[in-house]
């Protein structure tokens, strides 16, 4: 986002965010110097295909990364707050109560030796200090909130007598305990069926609504992104390529990344025409090369392209793109 | 899809249940009907998209024309023969003619054989060509499907997920067959990765004259890659018709539900659109009793639906509809 848009309305504000994966002697760089803000009471989405890098940014910001990892640079400012000139014991205050996070996989997040409830009763009487019964019976509102039917049963049982959907909104009663002001949400309907998918993502929408939370919304699929998020940031290879509204990502997108990923899946609303895939695959990141990590599978790459990589040309006080051609739309768009 | 519009398949009240371990004490043996009395038909040289959500049988009905699994009962017609009862022995012929293609690409290939060895074995089975005539059909196997020669001796682990899909395609169609199953084939592969790969299908089906059966959950995809598509709802064929009048004028309120939870790419049409979302989930198969599977999730339920099973009916042409309300 732009200086002149960042106000005191952002609740998160990432700067030049670098993330490494470590093993021996060699260092692959999976988070490659990301900026970006989440303003107060709005649902981000971030897109990308596997391997762009767009958990291990969340989970960078939420220090949960796995022990070969390391964050080598950046600075995440949380609601006024410098993250890093915290404390341990600081930070884990703020995970859990002001940033919350749901995971793809709804089987194996539960632990399967604890009731449902006990999951919710737990962490109530961690974070908001309630005693045993408070937590209790606001462990049975809280599955009630997230549309789970008859809740004061529910509460006594165990995951495996949940659905893959049920267990998501156990997950999200748990994100949702603490009343976060701000939920990252990884993927989180991926595993569901469409139907399920739906409606989730409905819940999503009505509780971020009714709390007022800012959602950071990670997903693969564009029809979700479309669906739910306000504000959209394409990733790949580890850095974004374009950051606009939702609106200028999908009916004027600039870098051709995003308009080779918007043309490359079918639509249910428009007619039937050959797919245009995006030529090549992904790069691997242990052997990233210089300049735009797009540039190989690339239709107008030029020269240049190969050898620096492009700076951020804004579009609007909301849109920018990291490309040299942007902006060139005659030439984009044959 | 040719002139004549020849069967190739045709499937008759096919049914596959898989009885349930239960006590030795107990008295009534509980069974999942996986798929039950499903009739339908694939033409020569079309797609048939097979949709439904998780659990609903659509992988099992597959598997079970595929004769991967034995049938309960009903018939199931391969190019005019019922292969429903035959044993393995006489299978033979046909299992060279129905080829499948399999979701995941990293645990269908043998991680300790190389390209060659893994394209080879269909051919060494069904065919009786020589070990050089076989590495001829391989390479030309393999630059069908957009690999290259000096592939043959490399190890699944050095190819990326797509690839490993292709080297699966390449496998399948290594012994010119007739039909392939496609159970949910390009689910596991990113975005830019999937349309390389459905373009590639497309390609090979008008090439080498084949037919598939294309299951998957990815509605838009199936839409865009079949030419008839038939919805399961708990072990049945709840509606048939053509893709684009299923998508446009879709019948059985299943189908217009499921329909309407397909995210569209597009934020206005998106948040403007008016969701019919179905509540509840999909029951237990185990318990069923008469009537329309469908009716508690429905919401245009009446008394009939829960005493009579709709049975898949003409509506006009192609399109078939098992509901009450039609």
């Amino acid at each position: 986002m732009s200086d002149n848009v960042k106000d005191k309305n952002s609740l998160l504000d990432v700067k030049n965010l670098r993330t490494s994966f470590y093993n021996g002697n060699s260092k692959t760089e999976v988070v490659r110097g990301i900026d970006f803000t989440v303003q107060k009471g709005e649902i981000l989405g971030i897109v990308g295909e596997s391997g762009s890098g767009k958990s291990i940014l969340v989970k960078s910001i939420l220090g949960i990364i796995p022990s070969n990892a390391k964050v080598d640079a950046g600075e995440i400012i949380l609601d006024g707050k410098n993250f890093e000139s915290l404390s341990k014991k600081e930070k884990r205050a703020i995970r859990g109560r002001d940033i919350a996070m749901i995971f793809q996989d709804p089987m194996t997040a539960l632990n399967p030796l604890k009731k449902a409830g006990d999951h919710l009763v737990e962490l109530l009487i961690r974070v908001r200090g309630m005693n045993k019964k408070e937590a209790k019976l606001e462990a049975v509102e809280l599955l009630r909130m997230v549309g789970i039917p008859s809740p004061e049963t529910r509460v006594n049982q165990y995951p495996h007598e949940f659905s893959g959907g049920m267990r998501q909104r156990v997950l999200i009663a748990m994100a949702l305990a603490c009343n976060p002001k701000l939920l990252i949400a990884d993927e989180p309907t991926t595993a569901l069926d469409v139907t399920i998918q739906a409606q989730i993502l409905e819940l999503l929408k009505k509780l971020q609504q009714e709390n007022n939370m800012s959602v950071v919304f990670i997903t693969h699929d564009l029809g979700v992104v479309a669906t739910i998020c306000s504000r959209i940031l394409v990733m790949y290879a580890g850095m974004v390529m374009e950051e606009g509204l939702a609106h200028e990502i999908f009916y004027s997108p600039k870098h051709p990344y995003t308009k080779a990923l918007l043309n490359s899946i079918p639509r249910v609303d428009g007619e039937k025409t050959r797919l245009k895939p995006i030529k090549g695959t992904a790069p691997s990141l242990q052997s990233i090369k210089s300049g735009c990590p797009f540039a190989e599978r690339c239709e107008h790459a030029m020269e240049k392209c190969f050898m620096e990589v492009p700076e951020y040309k804004n579009f609007s006080a909301t849109q920018k793109s990291m490309c040299f051609l942007a902006g060139e739309e005659d030439r984009l768009d044959d | 899809m040719t002139e004549t519009q020849q069967k190739l398949i045709e499937v008759k009240n096919l049914k596959k249940y898989f009885p349930l371990k239960t006590s030795m004490f107990s008295k009534n043996k509980q069974v999942v009907k996986a798929v039950d009395d499903v009739s339908f038909h694939i033409y020569k040289g079309e797609t048939f998209g097979l949709v439904g959500e998780s659990g609903c049988g659509k992988s099992t009905l597959g598997r079970t024309l595929n004769r991967l699994y034995d049938p309960t009962g009903g018939e199931i017609l391969f190019d005019g023969k019922n292969i429903a009862n035959l044993t393995s022995k006489e299978l033979q012929p046909y299992r060279k003619r129905m080829q499948m293609i399999f979701q995941d690409p990293y645990s269908s290939l043998n991680p300790y054989m190389n390209v060659e060895e893994i394209i080879d074995e269909p051919l060494e089975i069904h065919t009786s060509l020589s070990k050089n005539e076989r590495r001829e059909v391989i390479i030309d196997m393999l630059e069908k499907v957009g690999l290259k020669k000096d592939d043959l001796e490399k190890f699944p682990h050095e190819f990326s997920g797509g690839q490993r899909q292709r080297i699966g395609i390449a496998r399948a169609l290594s012994i010119n067959p007739d039909f392939i199953l496609c159970d949910e084939a390009i689910s596991a592969l990113d975005v830019s990765i999937q349309a390389q790969v459905i373009n590639m299908l497309e390609d090979l089906q008008s090439e080498m004259n084949l037919t598939y059966l294309f299951v998957a959950h990815d509605l838009s995809m199936v839409r865009h890659i079949s030419d008839r598509i038939g919805v399961m709802y708990l072990g049945k064929i709840v509606e048939i018709s053509k893709s684009e009048e299923l998508y446009d004028k879709p019948l059985h309120p299943y189908t217009k539900a499921l329909l309407s939870a397909i995210p569209i790419p597009d934020p206005i049409k998106a948040q403007n659109s008016k969701r019919e979302i179905i509540t509840g989930e999909l029951p237990s198969p185990i318990e069923m009793d008469t009537g329309c599977r469908f009716r508690s999730r429905c919401p245009f339920a009446k008394p009939i639906c829960a005493e009579v099973d709709p049975q898949l009916r003409k509506v006009d042409g192609e399109h078939l509809v098992a509901c009450h309300l039609y």
